[in-house]
Protein backbone atom coordinates (compact mmCIF):
# COMPACT_ATOMS: atom_id res chain seq x y z
CA UNK A 1 0.00 0.00 0.00
CA UNK A 2 1.38 3.40 -1.00
CA UNK A 3 -0.11 6.74 0.02
CA UNK A 4 1.01 10.33 -0.44
CA UNK A 5 -1.14 12.46 1.82
CA UNK A 6 -1.34 15.73 3.71
CA UNK A 7 -3.20 14.30 6.70
CA UNK A 8 -1.60 12.52 9.64
CA UNK A 9 -1.70 8.73 10.03
CA UNK A 10 -2.30 6.42 12.97
CA UNK A 11 0.47 3.91 13.54
CA UNK A 12 -2.02 1.66 15.35
CA UNK A 13 -4.47 1.66 12.44
CA UNK A 14 -1.71 1.07 9.89
CA UNK A 15 -0.23 -1.76 11.95
CA UNK A 16 -3.66 -3.43 12.20
CA UNK A 17 -4.17 -3.00 8.45
CA UNK A 18 -0.84 -4.52 7.40
CA UNK A 19 -1.26 -7.31 9.95
CA UNK A 20 -4.64 -8.15 8.40
CA UNK A 21 -3.17 -8.11 4.86
CA UNK A 22 -0.01 -10.05 5.70
CA UNK A 23 -1.53 -13.49 6.25
CA UNK A 24 0.93 -15.80 7.98
CA UNK A 25 3.55 -13.20 8.89
CA UNK A 26 6.05 -14.00 11.60
CA UNK A 27 7.38 -10.44 11.78
CA UNK A 28 6.15 -6.91 11.12
CA UNK A 29 8.57 -3.99 11.32
CA UNK A 30 7.28 -0.41 11.38
CA UNK A 31 9.42 2.70 11.00
CA UNK A 32 8.08 6.21 11.62
CA UNK A 33 10.01 9.36 10.66
CA UNK A 34 9.32 12.56 12.61
CA UNK A 35 10.02 16.28 12.13
CA UNK A 36 13.01 17.31 14.24
CA UNK A 37 13.62 20.74 15.75
CA UNK A 38 17.09 21.16 14.24
CA UNK A 39 18.25 20.04 10.79
CA UNK A 40 21.88 19.72 9.77
CA UNK A 41 24.51 21.77 11.57
CA UNK A 42 22.89 25.09 10.82
CA UNK A 43 22.28 25.88 14.48
CA UNK A 44 22.40 29.65 13.87
CA UNK A 45 19.08 29.47 12.07
CA UNK A 46 17.29 28.77 15.34
CA UNK A 47 14.77 26.05 16.05
CA UNK A 48 12.72 24.81 13.11
CA UNK A 49 9.21 26.20 13.22
CA UNK A 50 7.85 24.23 10.30
CA UNK A 51 8.88 21.96 7.49
CA UNK A 52 7.21 22.08 4.07
CA UNK A 53 7.32 18.90 2.00
CA UNK A 54 7.03 19.34 -1.76
CA UNK A 55 6.83 16.45 -4.22
CA UNK A 56 6.43 15.62 -7.91
CA UNK A 57 2.93 14.16 -8.24
CA UNK A 58 2.93 11.13 -10.49
CA UNK A 59 6.67 10.53 -10.40
CA UNK A 60 6.54 10.15 -6.62
CA UNK A 61 3.99 7.35 -6.79
CA UNK A 62 5.93 5.61 -9.58
CA UNK A 63 9.20 5.85 -7.64
CA UNK A 64 7.64 4.45 -4.49
CA UNK A 65 6.10 1.56 -6.46
CA UNK A 66 9.51 0.85 -7.94
CA UNK A 67 11.18 0.91 -4.52
CA UNK A 68 8.48 -1.38 -3.14
CA UNK A 69 9.00 -3.78 -6.06
CA UNK A 70 12.77 -3.80 -5.53
CA UNK A 71 12.21 -4.75 -1.88
CA UNK A 72 9.73 -7.49 -2.83
CA UNK A 73 12.20 -8.90 -5.35
CA UNK A 74 14.91 -9.05 -2.70
CA UNK A 75 13.09 -10.31 0.41
CA UNK A 76 10.11 -12.65 0.96
CA UNK A 77 7.61 -9.93 1.89
CA UNK A 78 3.95 -10.64 2.57
CA UNK A 79 2.87 -6.99 2.64
CA UNK A 80 4.37 -3.49 2.69
CA UNK A 81 3.01 -0.05 3.56
CA UNK A 82 4.59 3.27 2.59
CA UNK A 83 2.89 6.50 3.68
CA UNK A 84 4.59 9.85 3.06
CA UNK A 85 3.08 13.14 4.10
CA UNK A 86 3.41 16.37 2.09
CA UNK A 87 2.56 20.01 2.83
CA UNK A 88 3.39 21.96 5.95
CA UNK A 89 4.42 19.98 9.03
CA UNK A 90 5.56 21.02 12.50
CA UNK A 91 8.12 19.80 15.06
CA UNK A 92 7.40 16.27 16.25
CA UNK A 93 4.82 15.63 13.50
CA UNK A 94 4.94 12.28 11.74
CA UNK A 95 6.35 12.51 8.18
CA UNK A 96 6.73 8.98 6.92
CA UNK A 97 5.69 5.43 7.74
CA UNK A 98 7.24 2.28 6.33
CA UNK A 99 5.95 -1.12 7.43
CA UNK A 100 7.05 -4.51 6.16
CA UNK A 101 5.67 -7.96 6.94
CA UNK A 102 7.59 -11.17 6.36
CA UNK A 103 7.74 -14.73 7.66
CA UNK A 104 10.99 -13.87 9.49
CA UNK A 105 12.33 -10.82 11.30
CA UNK A 106 15.59 -10.41 9.37
CA UNK A 107 13.76 -9.80 6.09
CA UNK A 108 11.29 -7.44 7.76
CA UNK A 109 14.06 -5.37 9.42
CA UNK A 110 16.31 -5.23 6.37
CA UNK A 111 13.57 -4.44 3.85
CA UNK A 112 12.18 -1.60 5.99
CA UNK A 113 15.66 -0.07 6.16
CA UNK A 114 16.18 -0.62 2.42
CA UNK A 115 12.89 1.12 1.56
CA UNK A 116 13.74 4.09 3.80
CA UNK A 117 17.26 4.42 2.37
CA UNK A 118 15.89 4.42 -1.19
CA UNK A 119 13.03 6.73 -0.38
CA UNK A 120 15.29 9.38 1.18
CA UNK A 121 17.38 9.99 -1.91
CA UNK A 122 15.48 8.42 -4.82
CA UNK A 123 11.88 9.59 -4.45
CA UNK A 124 11.10 13.17 -5.53
CA UNK A 125 10.43 14.84 -2.18
CA UNK A 126 12.03 18.08 -1.02
CA UNK A 127 12.03 19.62 2.44
CA UNK A 128 12.08 23.33 3.16
CA UNK A 129 12.58 24.44 6.72
CA UNK A 130 11.28 27.61 8.24
CA UNK A 131 13.16 28.77 11.33
CA UNK A 132 13.01 31.85 13.52
CA UNK A 133 15.67 33.56 11.41
CA UNK A 134 15.45 32.08 7.94
CA UNK A 135 13.75 29.83 5.46
CA UNK A 136 15.85 27.39 3.43
CA UNK A 137 15.79 24.15 1.44
CA UNK A 138 17.37 21.24 3.25
CA UNK A 139 20.39 19.92 1.36
CA UNK A 140 20.90 16.28 0.56
CA UNK A 141 23.48 14.58 2.75
CA UNK A 142 26.33 12.36 1.62
CA UNK A 143 25.50 10.00 4.46
CA UNK A 144 22.13 9.27 2.81
CA UNK A 145 23.86 8.43 -0.46
CA UNK A 146 26.28 6.18 1.45
CA UNK A 147 23.33 4.43 3.09
CA UNK A 148 21.98 3.68 -0.38
CA UNK A 149 25.31 2.50 -1.77
CA UNK A 150 25.68 -0.30 0.76
CA UNK A 151 22.57 -2.03 -0.66
CA UNK A 152 24.11 -1.99 -4.12
CA UNK A 153 27.32 -3.70 -3.00
CA UNK A 154 25.80 -6.79 -1.43
CA UNK B 1 5.36 21.11 -27.11
CA UNK B 2 7.57 20.07 -24.24
CA UNK B 3 6.06 20.36 -20.81
CA UNK B 4 8.80 21.55 -18.44
CA UNK B 5 8.30 21.35 -14.69
CA UNK B 6 10.42 22.88 -11.93
CA UNK B 7 10.54 21.86 -8.31
CA UNK B 8 11.83 23.13 -4.96
CA UNK B 9 14.77 25.60 -5.16
CA UNK B 10 14.76 25.53 -8.98
CA UNK B 11 11.04 26.43 -9.03
CA UNK B 12 11.68 29.31 -6.62
CA UNK B 13 14.69 30.61 -8.58
CA UNK B 14 12.58 30.74 -11.76
CA UNK B 15 9.40 31.79 -9.99
CA UNK B 16 7.39 29.29 -12.03
CA UNK B 17 6.42 25.66 -11.58
CA UNK B 18 5.89 24.71 -15.22
CA UNK B 19 5.80 25.95 -18.78
CA UNK B 20 5.19 24.74 -22.31
CA UNK B 21 8.22 24.99 -24.56
CA UNK B 22 8.41 24.56 -28.32
CA UNK B 23 11.33 22.25 -28.95
CA UNK B 24 13.71 23.97 -31.42
CA UNK B 25 14.76 21.70 -34.26
CA UNK B 26 18.43 21.73 -33.23
CA UNK B 27 17.72 20.79 -29.61
CA UNK B 28 17.97 17.04 -29.35
CA UNK B 29 19.19 16.35 -25.82
CA UNK B 30 18.64 17.49 -22.26
CA UNK B 31 21.99 19.34 -22.28
CA UNK B 32 21.00 21.17 -25.47
CA UNK B 33 17.70 22.13 -23.87
CA UNK B 34 19.54 23.55 -20.84
CA UNK B 35 21.93 25.46 -23.13
CA UNK B 36 19.01 26.81 -25.13
CA UNK B 37 17.10 27.98 -22.02
CA UNK B 38 20.21 29.51 -20.40
CA UNK B 39 21.21 31.44 -23.52
CA UNK B 40 17.67 32.77 -23.95
CA UNK B 41 17.16 34.06 -20.44
CA UNK B 42 19.60 34.87 -17.57
CA UNK B 43 17.08 33.62 -15.00
CA UNK B 44 17.75 30.08 -16.20
CA UNK B 45 21.46 30.53 -15.77
CA UNK B 46 20.81 31.63 -12.19
CA UNK B 47 18.60 28.60 -11.56
CA UNK B 48 20.64 25.91 -13.34
CA UNK B 49 24.18 27.13 -12.73
CA UNK B 50 24.17 29.83 -10.06
CA UNK B 51 21.82 28.17 -7.54
CA UNK B 52 23.14 26.14 -4.59
CA UNK B 53 22.34 22.89 -6.42
CA UNK B 54 23.76 24.28 -9.68
CA UNK B 55 27.07 25.26 -8.08
CA UNK B 56 27.52 21.73 -6.86
CA UNK B 57 26.62 20.34 -10.29
CA UNK B 58 23.58 18.72 -8.76
CA UNK B 59 20.59 19.91 -10.75
CA UNK B 60 18.78 16.67 -11.60
CA UNK B 61 16.67 16.05 -14.69
CA UNK B 62 13.77 13.68 -15.25
CA UNK B 63 12.25 12.94 -18.65
CA UNK B 64 8.78 11.43 -18.54
CA UNK B 65 9.22 11.03 -14.77
CA UNK B 66 12.43 9.00 -14.93
CA UNK B 67 15.78 10.49 -13.88
CA UNK B 68 18.14 10.65 -16.85
CA UNK B 69 21.58 12.00 -17.66
CA UNK B 70 22.20 15.09 -19.76
CA UNK B 71 22.80 13.16 -22.96
CA UNK B 72 19.26 11.80 -22.88
CA UNK B 73 17.42 12.50 -26.16
CA UNK B 74 14.30 14.65 -26.21
CA UNK B 75 11.24 14.45 -28.39
CA UNK B 76 8.11 16.54 -28.81
CA UNK B 77 5.56 16.04 -26.02
CA UNK B 78 8.11 14.85 -23.48
CA UNK B 79 7.60 15.89 -19.88
CA UNK B 80 10.89 17.28 -18.58
CA UNK B 81 11.51 18.19 -14.94
CA UNK B 82 14.40 19.98 -13.22
CA UNK B 83 15.02 19.75 -9.48
CA UNK B 84 17.72 19.61 -6.78
CA UNK B 85 18.73 16.34 -5.07
CA UNK B 86 15.82 14.80 -3.21
CA UNK B 87 15.47 15.08 0.56
CA UNK B 88 12.50 12.94 1.50
CA UNK B 89 11.87 10.66 4.46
Amino acid sequence: MINIQTQDFSLGDEYAAIRARAGDAGAIVTFTGLVREIYGDNSTAGAVQSLTLEHYPGMTENCLKDIQQKAEDRWPLLATTIIHRVGELYSHDQIVLVATASPHREAAFESAEFIMDYLKSQAPFWKKQKSENESSWIESRDIDKAALDRWQKS
Amino acid sequence: MLNIQYFASIREALNKSEEEFKLPRDVKSVQELIDSLVSANPHYEAAFIGSDAGKRGKVLVAVNQTIVDRNHPLSENDEVAFFPPMTGG
